[in-house]
């Protein structure tokens, strides 16, 4: 399966869609095909149906997460040293935005080919999570779909029934984030090390503090 | 009493008992465990009372689906936080006298699952248990040993005096605390009248500092 | 090209025409109970017997497998695989193994394909045992029907220990091969289970395949269409009982699956008594893989030998590998950036995606079907929740 050919027919039959072809340098050879959020909708109802492609079946949704990050490249700039114009080596910083990337792999069940990967980003990771659903295309993005909301955070329009899978409701982090701390509950470690022994020795002085306070008191 | 003269007077017909022994006898050996389990440890739990390893030739025949018929409970599995709720609300609704085991790594510490933000780490920490059962899975054998563990201590509890078990007591607990969701966490993380970090000199791993008061 | 047409039960959540309110009972089914397929619980809204709703609440087991993954090296995760599917370590194995190879290009010599087959059957044949002893105790026959499967299962799993050291958590899979080689006489006894295997297999048909009660309980209930089948995800048997033809050792040739001839039932009712036939059915195409398997195992190393486990670095990529396990689609999808431990790390649950379709096969049953229905899905709480 060629997915420059496909990425053109796709680009050819669904209008005002642009897909980006990202490629894959693992030796999986599985390529994807980036689309944005207006027109995923009808890119997947196309992928769905069209007769050479016939993609009916979404096997996977999942969620991975790209917090910012700085990027340091060195640029050679043209300066004034010591009165005299010179060409300087300088780092100069970006900050590349975070966002949250959503990853269908769809299969087809008719033609027995596959994979094509089809993957969205949301504009940054704060409050523009939103992303449409791909629910009323796959019915199997339903649950999965639900746990990348519960886990990240990404919104998605269009799901009929967007509530957090896995997590309780009143829990109120996204803990697959990278950036997510979880609750500190490690006071008693037999074999601690690094940033476990630094938590298990701070809980270990605060329950000595309330167990002399408590001896004292009797 | 004196053995030999037990012994000598079962001979003739005559059986001599405490009342301590009878009650714990049949205790023991009519221990009816709930219908719990969570996760891996479940499996092999159900694997110790099919034909093989059969745990009905111990008296726990029959498994009860409701809590209210209970006497024992395995915890088999691991407790997450947003299960541990409802193991301590059946843990309340089991009548009196009702024991816990703690079976499998998961149950008694959290086990290879420690590092989860979802996971509780022991279920000791929000109800008292008896018998703790190493292993992951720990094997029905294990189970079986743990099971004969229990039987040996309610054996030896006497009916009266400090150490009589707690539905003797009228004024010992027998429910304790439900945790609540948070925003981020259970509410609270522990029971404290039930569970204090154990006292162990905590030290570098690899170290030959570790040691307990 | 409507996005209108896909066939689904219902969408939306409100409140019920009909019946009035007070005449409904919510009934919380779980996550303790009787049937055990672990921590699930299930909201049920009843009209007298019958389902007029049932919503699913997952995550009794969430085990933050997912986010352990990502401080763990990739080896390290390969324990925590077999704890997901708890009945069926072996597979889950393979398939991460599978998935790491796909993303390295890891290549597995004949003899751990061998193994990886014939370890890989067997096990499907003792979760497929269970899983009609767990259907036939679910729906109330205490125990006899679980206890002659539990009665096979413990020869696999004495298999199992002989060969890796464990009942359940076998940790067989390494990248580029198995963790150990077979012991002296382990293939005779081997061959000897699976030999005995297919009387087995007929004294468990005579006692239910026509047993008036199964069959009254079990067919026409549940019935899952072709269309909704592949719409929704299902795999496995569950979707081959709908009549998909799709498994994935044929359309993927994943391994060497290949050089082997089996068939693959089709099930045309997609109701219960149709998945638990189809399941029966696999079992024989199963005791025939392995026969064949046993009879030609090579010598040779069982694993690459230029795979080097120590600093094992993938280069930076992703890959998505997937296994036919026993209960369906089993997948792993890996993304690295060139460390040692995985960027992310997601496990495509078979159990938790072939329960969407939960509440469209249960609508109009009564509650009693709930159960036989459920059992019939073939879920296991540490794959769903992970």
């Amino acid at each position: 399966m060629n997915l420059e050919a496909i990425k053109s027919e796709i680009e050819a039959n669904v209008p005002g869609c642009r897909l980006e072809l990202v490629a894959n340098p693992s030796p999986s050879g599985q390529h994807s095909l980036r689309t944005g959020a207006e027109h995923a909708v009808a890119v997947a109802v196309y992928l769905r149906d069209a007769e050479d492609l016939r993609f009916d079946f979404c096997s996977n949704v999942t969620g991975i997460d790209w917090p910012s990050r700085e990027v340091s490249e060195k640029v050679k700039v043209r300066k004034l040293v010591d009165g005299v114009e010179q060409e300087v080596e300088e780092i100069r910083k970006t900050t590349l935005a975070g966002s949250l990337e959503v990853v269908y792999h769809l299969f087809s069940v008719e033609k027995k080919h596959g994979p094509i990967v089809l993957r969205m980003r949301t504009e940054d990771r704060d409050s523009g999570v939103h992303l449409p659903s791909l629910t009323p295309v796959w019915r199997s993005a339903e649950l999965q779909e639900r746990e990348v909301f519960d886990l990240f955070g990404v919104v998605f329009d269009g799901h009929p029934d967007l509530r957090r899978l896995l997590m309780w409701p009143s829990f109120t982090d996204h803990p697959m984030r990278r950036d997510y701390v979880g609750p500190d509950d490690y006071e008693y470690e037999p074999t601690a090390h690094d940033e476990v022994l630094r938590r298990a020795q701070q809980h270990r002085s605060e329950a000595d503090e309330t167990q002399l306070g408590e001896a004292e008191g009797r | 009493m004196d053995e030999k003269l037990k012994n000598e007077l079962s001979r003739q017909g005559i059986f001599t008992t405490t009342l301590q022994e009878l009650y714990n006898w049949g205790r023991t050996n009519s221990i009816w465990p709930l219908n719990f389990g969570l996760a891996c440890c479940a499996i092999e739990m159900i694997a110790t009372t099919m034909a093989r390893y059969d745990m009905a030739r111990f008296g726990a025949e029959v498994f009860r689906p409701s809590p209210r018929q209970a006497d024992l409970m395995i915890v088999a599995g691991t407790v997450t936080k947003k299960m541990a709720p409802l193991v301590v609300r059946l843990y309340n609704q089991m009548p009196e006298p009702k024991y816990v085991i703690s079976m499998g790594a998961c149950a008694i510490s959290g086990g290879p699952f420690k590092q989860g933000y979802n996971v509780l780490k022991g279920i000791d920490r929000f109800i008292p248990v008896d018998v703790y059962i190493p292993g992951c899975p720990p094997r029905p054998e294990a189970l079986l040993d743990a099971f004969m563990e229990l039987q040996k201590k309610i054996d030896e509890q006497p009916l009266t005096g400090t150490k009589r078990p707690r539905h003797l007591n009228a004024g010992g607990p027998s429910e304790y605390a439900v945790p609540r969701y948070g925003a981020h966490d259970l509410e609270p993380t522990k029971d404290p009248n039930l569970w204090k970090p154990p006292l162990v000199q905590i030290a570098q791993a690899g170290t030959d500092e570790s040691g307990s008061h | 090209m409507s996005t209108a047409t896909l066939p689904t039960a219902h969408f939306d959540l409100e409140p019920m025409t009909g019946p009035s309110k007070e005449q409904l009972l919510e009934l919380s089914m779980g996550p303790q109970h009787p049937s055990t397929h672990g921590v699930f619980r299930m909201k049920v809204v009843l009209d007298g017997e019958r389902v007029v709703r049932l919503k699913p609440v997952f995550g009794y087991l969430h085990r933050n497998h997912e986010k352990i993954a990502e401080s763990e090296t990739y080896l390290g995760s390969m324990p925590y695989t077999d704890r997901l599917d708890y009945m069926c370590s072996i597979t889950n194995n393979w398939a991460y193994a599978l998935a790491v190879e796909k993303l390295a290009g890891i290549q597995v010599p004949e003899r751990a394909e061998y193994l990886r087959v014939i370890t890989g059957e067997l096990t499907r044949l003792q979760n497929h045992a269970c899983l009609i002893g767990f259907l036939m105790q679910d729906m109330g026959s205490s125990g006899t029907p679980l206890m002659y499967a539990f009665r096979e299962r413990e020869k696999i799993l004495d298999l199992f220990e002989a060969l890796t050291g464990a009942r359940m958590m076998c940790n067989y899979m390494r990248f580029g091969g198995c963790r150990v080689d077979l012991p002296d006489g382990w293939l005779d006894q081997a061959k000897k289970v699976v030999a005995d295997f297919p009387r087995f297999l007929d004294e468990y048909e005579q006692l239910l395949v026509s047993n008036e009660i199964l069959m009254e309980r079990t067919q026409d209930v549940g019935v899952l269409s072709r269309e909704l089948a592949v719409s929704a995800g299902i795999s496995g048997p569950m979707a081959r009982a709908s009549g998909v033809d799709y498994d994935i050792r044929k359309v993927d040739h994943y391994s060497i699956y290949d050089r082997f001839t089996f068939r693959v039932p089709l099930g045309s009712h997609g109701d219960v008594y149709d998945r638990f036939m189809v399941r029966l059915l696999e079992m024989r195409e199963s005791v025939s893989i392995l026969e064949q398997a046993m009879r030609a195992v090579p010598a040779g190393p069982i694993v690459d030998p230029k795979m080097k486990i120590r600093g094992f670095r993938p280069k930076p990529g992703e890959a998505y590998g997937r296994i036919e396990a026993p209960k369906g689609e089993l997948g792993f999808y890996l993304v690295s950036d060139g460390s040692p431990n995985p960027y992310r790390y997601r496990v495509r649950p078979p159990s938790l995606i072939n329960l969407t379709v939960l509440e469209d096969l249960c609508l109009g049953r009564n509650v009693a079907d709930i159960v036989a229905i459920l059992g019939s899905i073939d879920i296991v709480l540490g794959e769903v929740d992970r």
